[in-house]
This record gives C-alpha cells, sequence and structure tokens, in this order.
C-alpha cells in the first residue's frame, strides 16, 4: 500500500517531531524556553516552565527528565543537550517574576474543592483551579507544603529555599491551607460539603524486608523513605560508621548519599539484581559512586545477623543472572558461599506503596485487586463521581513531572464536573504554526547549528559537600556555560514545512542535507520505502513526512530522525517549497478555552 | 545562497569507504551559487563516484575557468588540488600539469560559456589531443553571471526569460567531441544522479579524454516556459539510451538480464560498466552512428543523454607521445642530464 501524504494538519505530527516535549508527561515546550535562555530572558524561559510544570526550579534541579533520552540530539552525537539543568538555569536568574505571576481571583465562583496532600499534584490542581475561582482547601499532615518533595528529596539537591519560593506561588493565589491536618476519613470530607476531592496523597508507605533478624535488630535497621524524612525534618541527624543501603532506585541514591554526611564513611549500596538494571537514574549513580559509595551487584540480603539486640550486619547469598526457556531474566544461586558484610546500620530502600487507610471502602469508590483505587487513566476521576486522584496515589510511584501532569488533567476534569459539562470532552491543544523566515538566509531563529559537547554542571567540592548536608552538590550553569549549552539544542520545534506544488524537483535540499534525510523517489509501502531512502530509515519510532505525488510522479520522503532543523533545505530551496515554520504546542489547561490566547 | 557552512554533524549510519573516508569528507565549502543551481547538484554527483571509487582525495586535481560552472571546484573535494585559470584557458593549464605529473586524477570543470564561447579552441584541442582527463561542461545555455544573456549551446529557437528568441545555431559540444576523437563521450541531466553519478565513475577511470555534457538548468535565469534547459523542458524531452552501472574489479555481477539487453564493457584499470539499454539497437562503440544518431534525434528536439560513445582501446597523450612511465616532475638532474661522457660520445658520433 503507497504512502498517503501526511497530514501536517494534526497536532500530533509535528509534537512528535518535538521529542523532548512529546516525551515531557507535562508537554513543557522545551525548544521554546531554551531560545529563551540562549536570549538571555530568563524569566520569560521560567513563565513558559511554570505555566507548564509549575515547578521550573525544583524540577530542575530533580526531574527524572524523561526529555533527555528522547533528545534528539543523542542521535546524532554522543549526548542530549542538559534540557533539566538549563530549566534550572531558567529559574536561577529570572529575578523577580511576581508581577507576572497570576493575582488571586477577584471574585469566587462558588465551588469548594479539597485537596489531600500538599505535594506536586495537589500543588498543580491549586494553581490550575484558584485563579479560576474555585475555593481551593489544601491538607496536610506536615506543617508545611510541598509533600514528598519537602520530605524526601535531600536538600544537598534540593535547597529549602527553592521549595518554599515555588510552594509559595501556588499558595498565594488564595488557596486555603489546613496544614497539620491529617485527613482519616474521606467521606468526613465529602460530608464537609466539597464539590469535589483531588487525592494527591502519594505513595507514603516504604516497602519493608521481613527477613530473619529483622525484629531482633530493628533498632538500627531504617525503612529509607522514613529515615529521609526524619532527616529532612532534623529528627536525624547520625547514623552509624558503616552503613548498609538495600535497593537501587532513586530512594536508594538518596539514603547512601545522605548516611555518607551524616557519619557514615563506610557506605555501600547493595542491590539484588546487575548495576545495569538499577532503576536509579545514571546520573544519580554517578553522584553517588563520587561520593565514595561503592555499589555491589547479584547479591541477595538472607539475613539481618545481630548479637546483644544490635545489628552486626547482613548475610548475602551470590547470584547471578539467567534467562530462563521463556524468555525471562531470573536470578539463580551463583554456587558461591554466602557473603557476610558488617555493618552499623542499614537503610532499607527496595520501593514504595500506596496506602489509604483514610478512605472508606463502602462510599461507592471501588478498589482493584491490588487494593488500588479504580482512576480513569484520562479524566483521572475514580468511581465516585466527586473524588479524583493524581501523582503516585493515581497509578502508583512515578515522579514529579508525572504528578504535575496528572494534577493538570485532574483540574480540567474538576472544572469540567462542576460545570456540568462531560469529563471526555477534553479541551484541544493550542497550536500554533509560524515561518520563521526572515530573508533568504535569515531566520528568525538561529540555525548555525553548535558543535559543542554536553557541558557539565559544576560541582561543589567534595569535601565542603560531605560535610554539610544542607550544603548544594551542583552549583549549575554559569551563565557563559549555560549559553553554550543553550546552544547546543538543536530547535526541533521549528519544523521543515514542504509544499508539493511548489517544488521543482532540483535536488538542492537533497544535495545540501546535512544528514541525508530527504529523498525523492517512488512511493512505495512504509516498510519497504523505509529501505531505500538516501539514508535508511531504520528508527520507526519517528515518522516518514511524505508528500503528495510531484510533477515526475515521485514522492518527497524526508525521514524525520535526524533532521537537524538547520533550514539548510529552504535555505537552498529556489521556490520556498521549504519553510521554517515555529510549532508551538501548549496543552490545554483548566479554564484555557476562555483564556487570553 | 547562505552564509552557514554545513552543519558538521552527520547521519550516525553514514558509511565510509576503504580509505575510512565517508561522503563527506570530499565535500567542498558551501555553495554560494543561486539556490536551486543544477551546477550545485552537479558537484553532489562529483562527491558521490569519487567517494564511492575509494579515490585518495589527495591524488585529484580539479581544474576550472571562468563563470557559475568554474566556481564550483571550491565546493567539492575540498582536499584535492585546485586550480581556477583564466576564462577558456582550463584546458591548456590542465594539459600542462598532465604532462608534468601524469599520476594525478584530473578532473576539469566548465560552462557553456567556458567552452563553447571563449575556449572553444581549448576545448577542441583538449579533446583531439587525448589529455587524459574528465571534462565536464555544466551546460544552462545562458550566461548566469551577467544576468541571461544566450550562451552558445543555446537551441536555436529558445526564448529567453525576457521573452527574447534565439535565432543562432546551438554549439552540440557532444558531436564536437566525437568528431574531434574523445574516448569517452556521454551527457546527462543534473536532475538524474542515477544516471550521472555511474557516468563520472566511467569517466573517472577512463584513460584518455572523457567528455560530459551536463545539462544542468539555470533556475535564475533558464527555467521558464520556452526555455529547452529547463527542469520540465529536459525532464519531457530526455531520450536516454542507456544506464550504467559501474563495478569495480572487486565486485560481482549477480543480476540476470534479458539477452541483449546488457551489455559490459571492461576498462583499462579493469573496472566494468553495465550499460542496461533503453534503445536496444544503440552502440556505444559506433561513432559515425552515434553523431548520425545524435543528429536526427536532435532535429526532432529530443535531449539524447546516457554513455553515447567509449573507445574499446583507449590512449592518451602520454602514450601518443611515447613519454616515459615517471611523471616529469619526478625526474631529477640524474635522469635529464646523462652527463660529459655520453655527450663527449654524441659529439664523436656527429664528427
Amino acid at each position: 500500500m503507497l504512502l498517503l501524504p501526511t497530514d501536517i494538519r494534526n497536532p500530533d505530527y509535528f509534537h512528535k517531531v518535538v521529542d523532548c516535549q512529546w516525551a515531557c508527561p507535562a508537554h513543557t515546550p522545551v525548544p521554546e524556553y531554551i531560545r529563551l535562555i540562549a536570549a538571555g530572558r530568563y524569566a520569560d524561559a521560567y513563565m513558559v516552565n511554570w505555566e507548564s510544570n509549575v515547578f521550573p526550579g525544583i524540577l530542575g534541579r530533580t526531574c527524572d527528565r524523561p526529555c533527555e533520552p528522547a533528545c534528539r540530539r543523542g542521535r546524532v552525537e554522543e549526548e542530549p543537550v542538559a534540557i533539566c539543568r538549563l530549566k534550572r538555569v531558567a529559574a536561577d536568574y529570572k529575578g523577580d517574576i511576581s508581577a507576572r505571576l497570576p493575582t488571586p481571583a477577584t471574585a469566587r465562583n462558588g465551588k469548594r474543592i479539597a485537596l489531600v496532600g500538599a505535594g506536586p499534584a495537589s500543588l498543580t490542581v491549586a494553581r490550575d483551579l484558584a485563579p479560576l475561582g474555585y475555593e481551593v482547601v489544601v491538607f496536610d499532615g506536615e506543617s508545611r507544603g510541598g509533600g514528598m518533595i519537602r520530605s524526601q528529596i535531600p536538600k544537598f539537591r534540593l535547597p529549602e529555599q527553592v521549595i518554599d519560593e515555588e510552594v509559595g506561588y501556588v499558595l498565594d493565589l488564595g488557596v486555603e491551607t489546613r496544614f497539620d491536618t491529617r485527613i482519616d476519613s474521606l467521606k468526613g470530607l465529602l460530608d464537609e460539603g466539597f464539590d469535589a476531592v483531588f487525592a494527591g496523597s502519594g505513595a507514603p508507605r516504604g516497602r519493608d524486608l521481613v527477613l530473619p533478624g529483622r525484629q531482633e535488630a530493628a533498632g538500627n535497621i531504617h525503612i529509607g523513605i522514613d529515615w529521609l524524612s526524619s532527616v529532612s525534618f532534623g529528627h536525624i541527624t547520625a547514623i552509624g560508621k558503616r552503613v548498609i543501603v538495600l535497593g537501587g532506585g532513586n530512594t536508594a541514591m538518596d539514603c547512601c548519599r545522605s548516611a555518607r554526611r551524616l557519619g557514615g564513611t563506610e557506605v555501600t549500596v547493595v542491590v539484588r539484581s546487575g548495576f545495569e538494571e538499577m532503576k536509579a537514574s545514571p546520573w544519580e549513580k554517578v553522584d553517588a559512586m563520587h561520593e565514595d559509595i561503592p555499589i555491589l551487584n547479584f547479591l541477595v540480603p538472607k539475613e539481618f545477623t545481630h548479637e546483644d539486640g544490635r545489628l552486626t550486619g547482613v548475610l548475602f547469598e551470590k547470584v547471578r543472572a539467567e534467562i530462563d526457556e521463556k524468555g525471562r531474566r531470573k536470578l539463580m544461586n551463583a554456587g558461591e558461599p554466602d557473603v557476610h558484610m558488617p555493618c552499623d546500620d542499614v537503610l532499607v530502600a527496595v520501593g514504595q506503596e500506596n496506602a489509604f487507610p483514610w478512605i472508606e471502602r463502602d462510599i461507592g469508590l471501588e478498589f482493584d485487586r491490588w487494593d488500588m483505587p479504580v482512576v480513569d487513566q484520562v479524566t483521572f476521576r475514580s468511581t465516585h463521581p466527586k473524588v479524583f486522584f493524581g501523582g503516585d496515589a493515581a497509578f502508583g510511584p512515578k515522579n514529579i513531572i508525572w504528578a504535575v501532569a496528572h494534577g493538570h488533567q485532574a483540574a480540567i476534569s474538576i472544572d469540567l464536573a462542576c460545570r456540568g459539562e462531560e469529563l471526555q470532552n477534553r479541551p484541544p491543544p493550542h497550536v500554533w504554526l509560524s515561518s520563521q523566515k526572515m530573508g533568504i538566509h535569515e531566520w528568525s531563529y538561529d540555525n548555525d547549528v553548535s558543535n559543542d559537547l554536553r557541558f557539565a554542571v559544576p560541582h561543589q567540592d567534595k569535601a565542603i559537600a560531605l560535610a554539610d548536608i544542607k550544603a548544594e552538590v551542583e552549583l549549575g550553569f554559569d551563565l557563559k556555560q549555560a549559553f553554550a549549552e543553550a546552544q547546543r539544542c538543536l530547535n526541533c520545534d521549528v519544523e521543515t514545512v514542504f509544499s508539493d506544488a511548489a517544488c521543482i524537483e532540483c535536488d538542492a535540499c537533497v544535495d545540501i542535507c546535512p544528514v541525508d534525510c530527504i529523498t525523492f523517489t517512488e512511493n512505495g509501502p512504509e516498510a519497504e520505502l523505509r529501505t531505500r531512502l538516501n539514508a535508511p530509515a531504520v528508527n520507526l519510532t519517528q515518522d516518514l513526512y511524505v508528500s503528495g505525488p510531484l510533477k515526475t510522479a515521485r514522492v518527497m520522503v524526508k525521514d524525520e530522525d535526524v533532521c537537524l532543523h538547520c533550514g539548510l533545505c529552504a535555505e537552498r530551496c529556489p521556490t520556498g517549497a521549504w519553510d521554517m515554520q515555529r510549532f508551538l504546542l501548549d496543552v490545554a489547561q483548566a479554564g484555557s478555552a476562555c483564556s487570553k490566547h | 545562497m547562505t552564509f552557514l557552512p554545513k552543519p558538521k554533524l552527520h547521519h550516525p549510519g553514514l558509511a565510509a569507504n576503504t580509505l575510512g573516508f565517508t561522503r563527506r569528507d570530499y565535500e567542498g565549502t558551501i555553495s554560494t551559487l543561486c539556490a536551486g543551481c543544477g551546477h550545485d547538484s552537479i558537484s553532489a554527483a562529483i562527491v558521490h563516484a569519487c567517494f564511492e571509487l575509494d579515490l585518495p582525495p589527495h591524488r585529484i586535481a580539479k581544474l576550472s575557468g571562468i563563470g557559475c560552472s568554474s566556481k564550483t571546484p571550491t565546493y567539492f573535494l575540498g582536499n584535492s588540488h585546485g586550480f581556477n585559470s583564466v576564462h577558456g584557458r582550463m584546458p591548456s593549464v590542465l594539459t600542462g600539469a598532465n604532462l608534468a605529473n601524469r599520476e594525478l586524477i584530473y578532473l576539469g570543470v566548465s560552462g557553456d560559456g567556458d567552452s563553447a564561447s571563449i575556449g572553444l579552441g581549448q576545448f577542441a584541442h583538449a579533446m583531439r589531443r587525448g589529455v587524459n582527463m574528465v571534462y565536464i561542461v555544466e551546460n544552462n545555455g545562458v550566461y548566469g553571471l551577467t544576468k541571461g544573456q544566450f550562451s552558445a549551446t543555446s537551441d536555436k529557437g529558445a526564448k529567453s526569460k525576457r521573452g527574447v528568441v534565439n535565432n543562432d545555431e546551438a554549439i552540440d559540444l557532444v558531436s564536437m567531441a566525437m568528431q574531434l576523437g574523445a574516448g569517452f563521450v556521454a551527457r546527462s541531466f543534473s536532475g538524474d544522479k542515477g544516471q550521472l553519478v555511474p557516468l563520472i565513475q566511467a569517466a573517472l577511470t577512463h584513460q584518455g579524454a572523457a567528455f560530459i555534457d551536463c545539462i544542468s538548468p539555470c533556475v535564475a535565469f533558464n527555467n521558464h516556459v520556452g526555455s529547452t534547459k529547463s527542469f520540465d523542458y529536459v525532464r519531457e524531452h530526455n531520450e536516454a539510451v542507456n544506464y550504467l552501472d559501474f563495478i569495480t574489479e572487486r565486485e560481482e555481477i549477480t543480476v540476470d538480464y534479458a539477452p541483449g539487453s546488457v551489455e559490459v564493457v571492461k576498462q583499462h584499470d579493469g573496472s566494468l560498466l553495465r550499460l542496461r539499454k533503453i534503445a536496444g539497437d544503440y552502440d556505444v562503440h559506433d561513432r559515425a552512428a552515434a553523431i548520425s544518431f545524435l543528429q536526427h534525434r536532435r532535429a526532432s528536439g529530443e535531449i539524447v543523454t546516457g554513455l553515447l560513445y567509449v573507445d574499446q582501446e583507449p590512449d592518451d597523450l602520454h602514450g601518443y607521445m611515447n613519454t616515459v612511465s615517471t611523471p616529469f616532475n619526478e625526474l631529477v638532474e640524474a635522469d635529464l642530464c646523462p652527463g660529459s661522457a655520453a655527450l663527449d660520445k654524441l659529439n664523436a658520433a656527429l664528427r
């Protein structure tokens, strides 16, 4: 079957070309704010972020960065653009942006919304709904807002004042806070007459490791997230010299690095499976190892050894990975003697779980067989018409940027529900597509592709960093580095737009394209066509841009995969059949149908 | 026209040839010709051909005269020898270079003005002497640098962009090259790299004078209705007599073709030219018949393209002059001056 011409009027087509934005759960227009950083417009860059992801300063330090593995730059050279750390640049250098923030609504619309938990999901709902006139009440058991952002992320990764600032921007929008108030009954909350309740209560329970010796040595065995929280609030200020951290996720990395700062001189991370299989982000592993923390793998904990009620160490079984006949990866005994590692304290960071003891099971809110609430993937509404979920509470532990994305969608749903509209009627995104042509070889974006490799973010001196648990390790880019890193962005949102009627098939674009992504050829079935392009299109996750039939009955086929968006095809085009057009997509937010855009 | 250099980043799957070079290593600086110029496509075809032939860039010399076409050597083979000569004088400069160092591969790039007007005599003598070179004329039928006057290859009856009709007869360089004894004669079109690239490869490996007339539409001044060198006109009137596959000695011919549809020509260096015939009865070894065929097709308004003539047993200027195999520039005093004993002997013989 021949390929039909690509329908570029479908917003998804070009959105997918902007790999970073497509990969971001909140769909932040990344290239747009990176260009603003390069232009020195830090406050503008911050606001682009703030509108989309609510916590630019926090995310610029802690985001899981799904955008970076997606970054096109990573496919044409070694490493992607340091998108996350550029976000931090916008936050660091923005100056005073208070005048740009929305003001509390002057008139209320009479609807009351309760938010359970003051973490990123709830705060996003508050940010979206409060300016629209909703009366928003946030409940949290702690005395300040932020949720896990404040309780679990160590201060050497995220300073307190950054949390205060960005949580403050939301709470200042006329949000009522009821802190130090733990909700222990959803029914009770509903009875207070709220029009909607949003559960953004996270995944608050750290998984335990029930092994022989767990009870006896309990005094020196700590659950990772609880321990981090106690460290965060200053209840714990010391730990033993020899510490073993069990688990390979980001919580384990936060635990080991915190232990290193509280007196742990020999801190070791031990994981069951392989180093490569660890869930922690690669950069967090690097940071931990840089702080002299070895990561040992293929060791399964068997027993906590103890003496006189005191922990003496952990016994491990050595294993190796094998693929069974069904293709599943399994850990098998390696046939070697068990290993005993002496230690003073153990931190258990083997996962987090949801817990909803505060939700009655007889109020029409269904739970599934894993004891998770049944939540609609699109609307985030539970089976109770007034109760919505988001963040870790919705589908289990993820990360901040997912919580923000959930919050936006839940806010849309709550707004629709309160206005009596159908929740499935999601507002479409706002999309702009506009030519960037300023002259024959002048564009309103900088199309000169930088050859620089990724710049490393400067770090605090190790001795200083390890001496103070509040000393931030990453110092952030300075403005010169920020500019150079920003210039590495390929401007994937400036799209190559092709007009069939104008093309004279002169081959100029084919000849100039530095990455051989354009071909004029006979049409064919996609799988076959992909093999006979000037450079075979082997990345099946990337679309082919196909024109209608041209004068010679051939079609233009462009493989979007490694296009540098340098615009040389358009510069070399004698008829303007190629044009470079900036594609800006803003995902709809609550109330955006009547916003000023 | 762009001011930016082509980005260094390239496709991750970009192949390298046996020398370890990628195609990008055979490029030159960014072109300053008009956007869409056919000449840029020819430059790209030369880059492709040299890359695929595994030619070491430092063993190639590219020479040109004056004009849009003669600017192009800057835009390809950035690591090769180059000489931008006087208007129409590329052939004589190249002949001199070839005599001095017969070991380089010579690529002469010229245009219809440079070769059919001011340099017509030079063109003729390079052909008849059989200088071992590739002579490419980037033929757009118009003086682009001086804003679109007819050139000497412009067809009689063709209309200029301003509507003026050309009354002069066109010079057909292909017919001339054949009459003057060129060993390899071809015509192609900048818009058809499938045909052009193998022709350039065949010409580069041909021993003796190899001439390619490449029609190259001028998008600024000769790509309108009424032009006979526009993309549309050439595509409508292109009568390819054959398509060529260039096969190096290493490669094997594995595809079967219907008998009579394919002819394999073995070249001096061992490479093979596989001709996929389109006009079944066209004989690429019959010079007189080829000239006659060209004249007839031209009279009916067709543009014949493909490999038009190839000499089975080619020779070149050095062969005709029986020069030593060592390049002249490597001959030292001991080789050139036999010494006083030899002189005495010679003198004695004359007494």
